[in-house]
This record gives structure tokens, C-alpha cells and sequence, in this order.
């Protein structure tokens, strides 16, 4: 132990420890400022405000005539339609993928024995896969398949279940590895098989964390229908992108409306799931 | 001895899992979505042209050094967009975790309801409206977009720490700003790092998309040259996005480790 602190230094023992590292901090992230163009002074300037401010005052009030208003339901239940099809895709490709590549059922690590080598070289493998099926973009996936299937939803939804399926098997395999495995080991150690480990050693854990998971990516997915339109997949991005390109603010605030009840659905989904999990 | 008692049959967890499945098969009925032409010879042979179209990628030295460039851009926008949204989100959070009374927690979590709810690519088009087309309109629209997921998960670690340090410096005498950054904020900055890190690892390929509308970076790199038809140009700058998700990736998970699970 130290000698005691004088009684009357109220100072932060750990101010230098922290000048220090703010200091570094900014001094790495001047460059980054610089090469990211920061100029919030430009956000003032008369002329951007002006336009801006000519721009908003278009969003009100929200389009409410019956003829829009049945178009945005349409394309409301084509947006559901394409993130159900899609995270409902993802979970198929993510689920088996975590499966194989997660550490927390492994057999081989538990001790030295055959096999070793090559359950690792599957695992690995599975994580490359899913690395290269989240790396690229889903816009292109999608320019993908619409060479094979047409402008459409079809090729959206695809184009979606890949990358989703990339991310949710990353976060699947992890999560299941940061929960308490100590049962999974256990039931693994006596002999169970896989299967047995996953579901009466992990998911009784973790099928809160999972679940409220995959709910989030369904969310994300119903926001990624902007990005689908690009590819002509109809729905609300698709409708959102005609409002903008035309300046009508009264339907792009109408579409923005529809969002936001969407992620507040998304939030309830997501709560009643959970406590029906707990 | 008397056997295990069999859990008790959970009619709701059926009940739940059949809606789940319904609404999967009537959305993909309702897309009327036909999977079969995608493995006809025809559209094999299509699809397999275009990704032929790819290879070999452009790697001469000057093409690297621009997609080079737009990598780091694409890094410094995504960071920016994630450290502008962590303070912003960390402001909000604290009336949003019910500090401030029940009013001002209502109306900050709508704030960071709606924030969250408007796509990243729409605040990308109204940003590029407001500061022009460039890499600054891109962290702006990441910023509000994470603004809004970050502030909901800060707000949520607060309420869940536990209070008794705060009150016990408060009840010394100290003051509001003191008590909460010497009692509180140790407590949860780990898990909000953790959170905010996470974002940036999807901040980034979201970066690549916001290129599309003028965001700057590898994604407009990717944009201008997929819209020209060099798709060996694309490819490169494809292989510098997965370069750039792996490595952040690998470094967002050394510093996440002993740092908590932060899934969101």
C-alpha cells in the first residue's frame, strides 16, 4: 500500500491518465475529420438552409387522399410481405451455419482427440462463408439476381436473406458463445449429442437474446426496402423514391409516418416475445 | 423415487409459432415468388456471365491508390458518423432513462424512436440536400440514423445499473454532474463502448451503401463504376469493402472482448 492520500487532495487521480488520452484521441482524429470533409459551418450557409428549409416546410401536412392512402397500403403490405420472406430466408441459411460454426458446441475442443484438425477447418470454413455472404453489399447480390430473375420482389428477397443470413449466423454463433456454457459442456461431456447440448444446454440461456435479434433484423429489413428500391422490388422504397424525385413532401412525410409505426410494431413484437420467452 | 414431471404443454408457444409460420407462407403467397426460374440453364448461365464480368480485377497501381483513398474515406465517415452519434445518443439517453421525470422521458424516447425509424438512405438524401453531395452528408445521415439505435441502448443500460452509487455520492454532497460520472458512468461505459463499437462495425457497410446517394467513399467508387459497366473496377473496390469489414470486424471483436455481450 501506498502512503495515505493527503485528506485535503480532492483532485482526480486519474486526470493525467485521461489528459493523455484525449489528447491522442484528437490528435487521430484530425485527419479523420479532414478526410471525412467535416463542415458543419456548411449546414448554415443562407443558400443550403434556404433550400432545406423550403424542402421541409413541403412535408407538411402528411398526403391523406384515399387514392395515395391505398397505395401506401399496398405497398406497406408488399414491404411486410418482402421482410418476413426475407429474414424468414435468413434464418434458414444463418441457423444451420451457426450450428456448425459455433465454438460453444464444439466436440473436438473439449480434449485431444480425432478430428481435431479438421472440425476446425469446417468451422473456419463456415466462418469465411458467412463473412463473404455479409461483406458485399445487399444492393449487389441484388443486381445479381435480377440478371436471373427479373426486376421484381424475388430478387430483393434473395438478395436479402444472403446478407441477412451472413449477419444474423455471425451473431447467432456468438451469442451462443457468450452465454453461460457450462451446461452445453456438461451434457456434451456425458455423452449427448449436438442437438441435445443446443437445446436443453444453450437455448434455455440465450432464446430471449436470439429472439429479440432476429425481431431487430426484421425491423432493419423493413427499412432495407428503401435499398430495394433500386432494383424495382416495389414497396416502400420504391414509393418513397418517386415521392422524393417528384419534391412531394406531404407523401415522403406519409411514408416516413408508415415507418415509424412499423419500428414501434417491431418494439412490441419484440417485448411480448420476450416476456413469453422469460 | 418419482420420475421427472414432463414441463407443462405451452399452448401459447404453438399458438405463437404458428403465426410465425403463417406469416412467412402468406408472404412469400402474396409475393407470388418463384424460385424455380432461378436454377433454369437460361438464367444460370446469365447470372454466371455476370459474375464473369468481374474477373479479373482491375489492380493497376493508380486504381488501388483511388479505391485505396475511398477506403479510408469510407473509414473516416463511418467513424465520424459513429462517434457523432454516441455523444448525441448519450445526451439523449439521460432524460430517455427516465432521469428527468416522466414527460421529458416520453418525448425523448419518441426523438429517438423517429430518428431511428427514418432509413438511413432518406436522412442520406436529405443531408446531401442540406450539405451537399460528399462524405459529409454521409456521416451526418449514419450519425442520425445510430443517434437513434445507440440512445435507446445507452438509455437501457442506465436504467438497468444500479442506482446506489449515484445516491450514496449525492447524499455526500456532491454534485449532479459529479455524482453521475464517477458513480454511474463507470458502471455502464464498458457496455456502451461495447454497443457503440458494434455500430461502427455496421456503420461501415452501411457507408458503402450511402455511396449510392452521394455519401462519398468506396460505395459512390462502387456506384460510379457498376453504373458504367467496369466491372472489373467494381470488383476491386468490392474486395477493399471485405478487406475493410474483416478488419474492422477483427479489431471491433478484440476490443469488445472482456467488454460485455452487446447484441443489438
Amino acid at each position: 500500500m501506498n502512503a495515505a492520500p493527503a485528506l485535503r487532495d480532492f483532485r482526480d487521480p486519474q486526470a493525467r491518465v485521461r489528459l493523455v488520452w484525449t489528447l491522442a484521441a484528437l490528435a487521430l482524429a484530425w485527419p479523420m475529420l479532414q478526410l471525412a470533409e467535416f463542415k458543419p459551418w456548411a449546414l448554415f450557409t443562407a443558400g443550403n438552409l434556404s433550400v432545406m428549409g423550403g424542402f421541409l416546410a413541403g412535408f407538411w401536412p402528411p398526403a391523406t387522399d384515399a387514392a395515395f392512402l391505398a397505395m401506401l397500403g399496398k405497398a406497406t403490405l408488399e414491404t411486410l410481405a418482402m421482410a418476413t420472406a426475407g429474414t424468414a430466408l435468413a434464418f434458414v441459411i444463418a441457423a444451420p451455419l451457426a450450428f456448425i460454426t459455433t465454438r460453444a458446441l464444439s466436440v473436438s475442443r473439449i480434449g485431444p482427440g480425432p478430428g481435431r484438425v479438421r472440425a476446425l477447418a469446417v468451422r473456419q470454413a463456415g466462418r469465411s462463408l458467412l463473412m463473404v455472404l455479409r461483406a458485399i453489399p445487399e444492393i449487389v447480390w441484388a443486381l445479381l439476381f435480377v440478371r436471373a430473375l427479373g426486376l421484381g420482389p424475388a430478387a430483393g428477397v434473395l438478395a436479402l436473406a444472403i446478407t441477412y443470413g451472413g449477419m444474423l449466423g455471425k451473431v447467432y454463433a456468438e451469442v451462443l458463445e457468450s452465454t453461460d456454457t457450462r451446461p452445453a459442456r456438461a451434457l456434451l461431456e456425458a455423452g449427448s449429442g449436438r442437438f441435445a447440448a443446443l437445446f436443453y444446454g444453450l437455448l434455455p440461456n440465450c432464446a430471449q437474446e436470439l429472439t429479440s435479434y432476429t425481431v431487430y433484423r426484421w425491423e432493419c429489413a423493413v427499412r432495407a426496402s428503401v435499398v430495394m428500391g433500386f432494383v424495382g422490388a416495389g414497396g416502400l422504397g420504391q414509393l418513397m423514391d418517386q415521392s422524393m424525385k417528384m419534391l412531394n413532401g406531404g407523401e415522403a412525410s406519409s411514408i416516413l409516418l408508415v415507418f415509424l409505426a412499423l419500428v414501434l410494431l417491431a418494439d412490441a413484437l419484440s417485448n411480448a416475445l420476450r416476456k413469453l420467452l422469460a | 423415487m418419482t420420475g421427472l414431471q414432463p414441463p407443462p404443454i405451452c399452448l401459447r408457444c404453438y399458438a405463437v409459432v404458428a403465426a410465425v409460420l403463417a406469416a412467412v407462407v402468406a408472404s412469400f403467397v402474396y409475393l407470388a415468388i418463384d424460385y424455380r426460374a432461378l436454377f433454369t440453364g437460361e438464367s444460370l448461365r446469365y447470372m454466371a456471365k455476370f459474375i464473369a464480368e468481374f474477373f479479373p480485377p482491375d489492380l493497376s497501381s493508380d486504381f488501388l491508390a483511388k479505391t485505396g483513398w475511398g477506403a479510408l474515406q469510407t473509414l473516416a465517415v463511418s467513424a465520424l458518423g459513429s462517434l457523432l452519434a454516441a455523444a448525441a445518443g448519450a445526451v439523449l439517453a439521460l432524460p430517455a432513462s427516465s432521469r428527468a421525470g416522466g414527460w421529458a422521458r416520453q418525448a425523448a424516447r419518441f426523438v429517438l424512436n423517429f430518428l431511428r425509424s427514418v432509413p438511413e438512405l432518406v436522412w442520406a438524401a436529405l443531408m446531401v440536400l442540406a450539405a451537399g453531395i460528399g462524405p459529409f452528408a454521409g456521416a451526418l445521415a449514419l450519425a442520425l440514423h445510430t443517434t437513434g439505435v445507440l440512445g435507446r441502448l445507452f438509455a437501457e443500460s442506465l436504467e438497468n445499473a444500479p442506482r446506489e452509487p449515484e445516491q450514496a455520492l449525492t447524499l455526500q454532497g456532491a454534485g449532479a454532474v459529479a455524482a453521475f460520472s464517477y458513480a454511474s458512468l463507470p458502471l455502464v461505459l464498458p457496455q456502451w463502448v461495447a454497443y457503440t463499437l458494434y455500430r461502427w462495425e455496421m456503420n461501415i457497410r452501411m457507408a458503402a451503401v450511402l455511396g449510392f446517394v452521394g455519401g462519398g467513399g468506396l460505395g459512390q467508387l462502387l456506384y460510379f463504376h457498376l453504373s458504367i459497366f467496369q466491372q472489373q473496377q467494381a470488383m476491386t473496390v468490392l474486395m477493399a469493402m471485405f478487406v475493410l469489414v474483416a478488419l474492422v470486424d477483427f479489431a471491433s471483436a478484440r476490443l469488445r472482448r472482456g467488454l460485455g455481450p452487446a447484441y443489438a
